[in-house]
């Protein structure tokens, strides 16, 4: 303590630590502590905060065969290490200026094909040398040291001092007594909450208006084309194949529900063909157009089985039979495939008659009422 | 202070006196030697969660660097950059930059194929954590809370890996991402709603990405750390559970001092994992976006399964029937609804619960701190396997594809088998677990009342033969041992109990003298310490408590604590 601290306003007067300062200091001098060896002091430490150490096997005898072999393999291991890293840094760098250029190139075979491999090899492996390294150390050098703990439960005098310092803290603020306080609070509490989650309702559409659900850009007239524009006209097809068309409007090729397959049915198909009741007429001769979403889960239905007439959808194998108006005939899926009524135009080329009479794609609560 | 600098045994070296000054200011010295003096008791199966941990921080790092080069927006771009086969394509600005940073970028592709290694393995090693908490009884009183946050990090990780594959916008991605806007759609009344606030109207809109991007790189990460950081606290508040052994009891735990040695190992595991993640991020490819080209929802490619961890999901969906609900009104709720959202929510629900739920069936509400081993708790075990079976089953089935393709078994067959085997599977598993179980715990007693099977047969006068027993105690008069079993392995092999006595030191050759080692042995196994080894030499060699203490041990000897070596 140094006069300088009992001069005024330094902390009101002497500053000397109150009883309550002192904890293990109390129990040992400065000199008692200055005459204990290193590992009493770790001891000793360690029983002051609950932990035994009972057993030390303390590793290799220094100097021994076993030492100098350890101390080689950890070496060894820290060394490779960093010699990796190094020359990842030297090929990262290098890449390009004095080593082959990085830049992969799809029809070469050489450096730029490694490149990626080789920065992976020397990352993980000086990495994991690091890790190999550590784990090398504390097993052959490290002491083995086994220490018990002790676990303490909750303690009754924390509870009931801790429980009369919050209850107290309430009593005095009286809110218990000042229920115009309590009510303005709770009021205010759900004011506040509201507001601050009002924001999220920026969030929220009407799905409802406009339909945007129920209609795709198909309309009276609108060609059907193929994904690069062209439009297609009867024949253009062999018996049983199948083409992807899009509606003729900017963009028709990128929306995610107009996407329509073309299919023209082999002659034994159209004989057996079962279409659905008041859909008769959808088709075109041999032709017939259904929607390529998906009615289970949206995905494009792609893969069509001529001999079977199936259209399989490769995510949860649903399968539609074309010849019975695209009816789901295995899998997940509950619906037909929607068909859109077509013909031809003035000029030959294929047209829709309208837009799909039902929503296309996954099922939801109210489709039905679209 | 002028006093601390004159004390008796104030520091001398410079390192010393920084420490001082430092406590001085800090006053740090008290909690720092308490956490470096806190015990962590020592088995591989607590090194699950540090895995998941170590995982997170690879995916933190890697995440962001990939942030420098992601342009979240769906604008349509054509593409100019390396990579020939795509030149000239139309695709969103999402998956051009995705190329981009993966051709274009210096390391940029083996940092992304890092962050999508490490998110695998991030929920591969939390499913595996849970698992273990789960199987060993770590969830009861006082770990609920631990155990619910866990969950909910587990769902959170795997919003995590959801967030984070739609964001290349290429096609595998956008498939999923169609198939996520159809399982919103299904939900009752709302789906709709939910559907339009998401996406911000119809699929697939211009938000989507952006909005997926916000969530994978601050929302869900800044909750998770918040979590993480919780987990953690809880942990080292209770202090970690320990498997039973011998010393180990309610109220202690017995291991290594956080310093050194937890610390070294930690940090070792660290390293390895994240060297392991970079291997392979580096040398297996992994989501190769310019093969899968840019997102059109008219194109799909076979065989489109997402990561692992939703497999199930998608396996649900195949194999669940056809079935819609119409209500009057012409209101309907949409098969997809059930295998997805219902049987997911089920899931974690009941995973989220089942602490609660197993502490009311056994009434069991008791604090523990010593872990089970699964045979100890048939029931509970037989229930794990079988919610495992469920899982894996599921997650099987939503490759089913793939299994009927390389196998030529017909595609309709795999989904019923995989219908009929997601009902019969279960039950059947329970069963086998819970005999398992039985004949685990039958055994155990076996050989604590007759002893371990040594392999020697012996003929009697009479003419019978027998085997030989090694009793791993004192018997009674009939030769039955007298030990009760206490939760912790017991010995089965002579070896475990020194029969073998321990091996010497060294891989290719012997790294110690063998006769030095063996008379030490012989030593210990007369109960005298080494020194003392030359008194008794003659002694035969009878089995001893030497060897392997911590598989060794015997459960009922409420001795000290023995070293774990391994």
């Amino acid at each position: 303590m140094t006069a300088r601290e009992d001069r005024p306003g330094s902390a009101g007067g002497h500053d000397i630590p109150g009883p309550h300062h002192g904890g293990p200091d109390d129990d040992y001098t400065p000199e008692q502590l200055a005459a204990m060896s290193r590992e009493d002091l770790d001891r000793l430490g360690a029983s002051y905060d609950g932990v035994e150490v009972l057993h030390v096997d303390p590793g290799p005898e220094p100097g021994s065969r076993l030492e100098k072999r350890a101390i080689r393999q950890v070496g060894f291991t820290f060394a490779l290490a960093g010699l990796a890293a190094f020359v990842f840094v030297v090929i990262y760098v290098g890449s390009g200026w004095f080593l082959p250029d990085w830049h992969w190139t799809i029809t070469e075979q050489g450096w730029s094909a490694f490149f990626t491999p080789l920065l992976g090899l020397l990352m993980g492996l000086s990495l994991a040398l690091v890790g190999i390294g550590l784990v090398l150390y504390t097993k052959k050098l490290l002491p083995h040291e086994t220490a018990v703990q002790d676990k303490h439960d909750g303690s009754h005098f924390d509870r009931v001092t801790t429980g009369a310092t919050l209850v107290g803290g309430l009593h005095n603020s009286g809110l218990a007594r000042r229920k115009l306080i309590t009510r303005s609070l709770a009021f205010m509490g759900g004011g506040l909450g509201l507001m601050l989650l009002m924001p999220l309702g920026g969030l929220i559409k009407n799905p409802n208006k406009g339909n945007p659900l129920g209609t795709t850009n198909w309309a009276k007239g609108v060609r059907l084309v193929r994904n690069d524009g062209s439009p297609i006209r009867p024949g253009d097809q062999e018996p049983g194949s199948l083409e992807t068309v899009f509606p003729a409007v900017p963009g028709g090729n990128i929306q995610a529900d107009a996407a329509t397959m073309l299919i023209r049915l082999r002659p034994e198909q159209v004989e057996e063909a079962q279409p659905r009741i008041g859909q008769a007429d959808f088709g075109y001769g041999e032709y017939v157009a259904y929607s390529k979403i998906c009615t289970h889960a949206g995905c494009p239905v792609s893969l069509y089985e001529q001999e079977t007439s199936r259209i399989l959808c490769p995510c949860h194998q649903s399968q539609f039979d074309v010849t019975q108006g695209a009816k789901p005939v295995f899998g997940p899926a509950t619906r037909s495939l929607p068909q859109l009524p077509i013909t031809v135009d003035d000029e030959g080329y294929f047209v829709a008659r309208r837009d799909y009479i039902e929503a296309v794609g996954p099922t939801y609560w109210n489709r039905e009422r679209i | 202070m002028a006093r601390t600098a004159t004390a008796p045994g104030a520091p001398t070296s410079r390192l010393g006196k920084a420490a001082f000054e430092i406590d001085d200011r800090l006053i740090v010295a008290g909690p720092l030697r308490r956490t470096l003096n806190k015990v962590f008791p020592d088995h591989w199966s607590f090194l699950l969660g540090e895995i998941a941990l170590y995982s997170f921080v690879v995916l933190l790092l890697s995440g962001t660097y990939l942030t420098f080069f992601f342009d979240a927006s769906m604008k349509e771009v054509v593409y100019d950059g390396s990579y020939a086969p795509l030149r000239g394509v139309e695709m969103s600005a999402a998956y051009d930059s995705a190329l981009q940073m993966s051709f274009d970028v210096r390391g940029g592709l083996f940092l992304r194929q890092v962050h999508h290694w490490a998110a695998l393995l991030f929920v591969a090693s939390i499913v595996v954590h849970l698992l273990r908490i789960f199987f060993t009884g770590a969830f009861r009183r006082p770990r609920e809370t631990n155990w619910l946050i866990g969950v909910v990090m587990l769902v959170l990780s795997l919003l995590m890996g959801v967030t984070g594959y739609s964001l290349p916008d290429d096609l595998l991605s956008g498939t999923g991402l169609r198939i996520i806007s159809a399982i919103l759609l299904s939900i009752p009344v709302v789906g709709t709603w939910v559907h339009f606030a998401v996406f911000n109207g119809d699929y697939v809109g211009e938000n989507i990405i952006g909005r997926f991007y916000i969530a994978h790189v601050l929302l869900f990460p800044a909750i998770l750390l918040g979590l993480i950081a919780v987990h953690l606290l809880i942990l080292v508040k209770q202090k970690h559970t320990q498997f039973a052994g011998p010393g180990r009891t309610e109220h202690n735990v017995v291991g290594n001092r956080l310093f050194p040695t937890f610390a070294a190992k930690a940090t070792g595991l660290f390293f390895v994992v994240f060297g392991l993640i970079a291997l392979l991020g580096g040398l297996v490819q992994i989501n190769p976006i310019w093969l899968w080209g840019p997102y059109n929802p008219s194109q799909v490619s076979a065989a489109s399964q997402p990561d692992w961890y939703i497999m199930f999901l998608d396996g649900s969906t195949r194999l669940f029937p056809a079935w819609d609900i119409n209500l009057p009104g012409s209101y309907t709720i949409p098969a997809l609804f059930w295998p997805t959202v219902v049987i997911a929510g089920a899931m974690f629900t009941l995973l989220a619960l089942y602490p609660m739920i197993e502490r009311k069936l056994t009434r069991d509400t008791a604090s523990h701190h010593l872990l089970q081993r699964p045979r100890d708790v048939p029931v509970r075990t037989s229930l794990g396997v079988m919610g495992l079976t469920f899982y894996v089953w599921l997650m099987m089935s939503g490759g089913n594809d793939v299994i009927a393709d390389k196998f030529q078994i017909s595609l309709n067959a795999m989904t019923w088998i995989g219908r009929i085997g997601v009902i019969i599977l279960p039950p059947i598993a329970y069963a086998i677990t819970y005999r398992i179980c039985l004949g685990l715990q039958m055994h155990d007693r076996q050989v604590l009342e007759h002893g371990i099977e040594t392999g020697v047969i012996r003929r009697l006068p009479n003419g019978e033969f027998i085997e030989v027993h090694q009793p791993l105690g004192p018997v009674d008069a009939h030769g039955h041992g007298a030990l009760a079993y206490g939760g912790a392995p017991v010995p089965k092999k002579m070896n475990q109990i020194g029969g073998a006595r321990r091996a010497i030191r060294g891989f290719f050759s012997p790294i110690e003298p063998p006769a030095r080692v063996e008379l030490e042995q012989r030593a210990e196994g007369r109960g005298l310490s080494p020194q003392e080894s030359d008194r008794e030499l003659t002694t035969s060699g009878r089995p001893t408590e030497g060897g392997r203490p911590s598989e060794g041990g015997r459960p009922s000897e409420g001795g000290r604590p023995q070293e774990p070596r391994d």
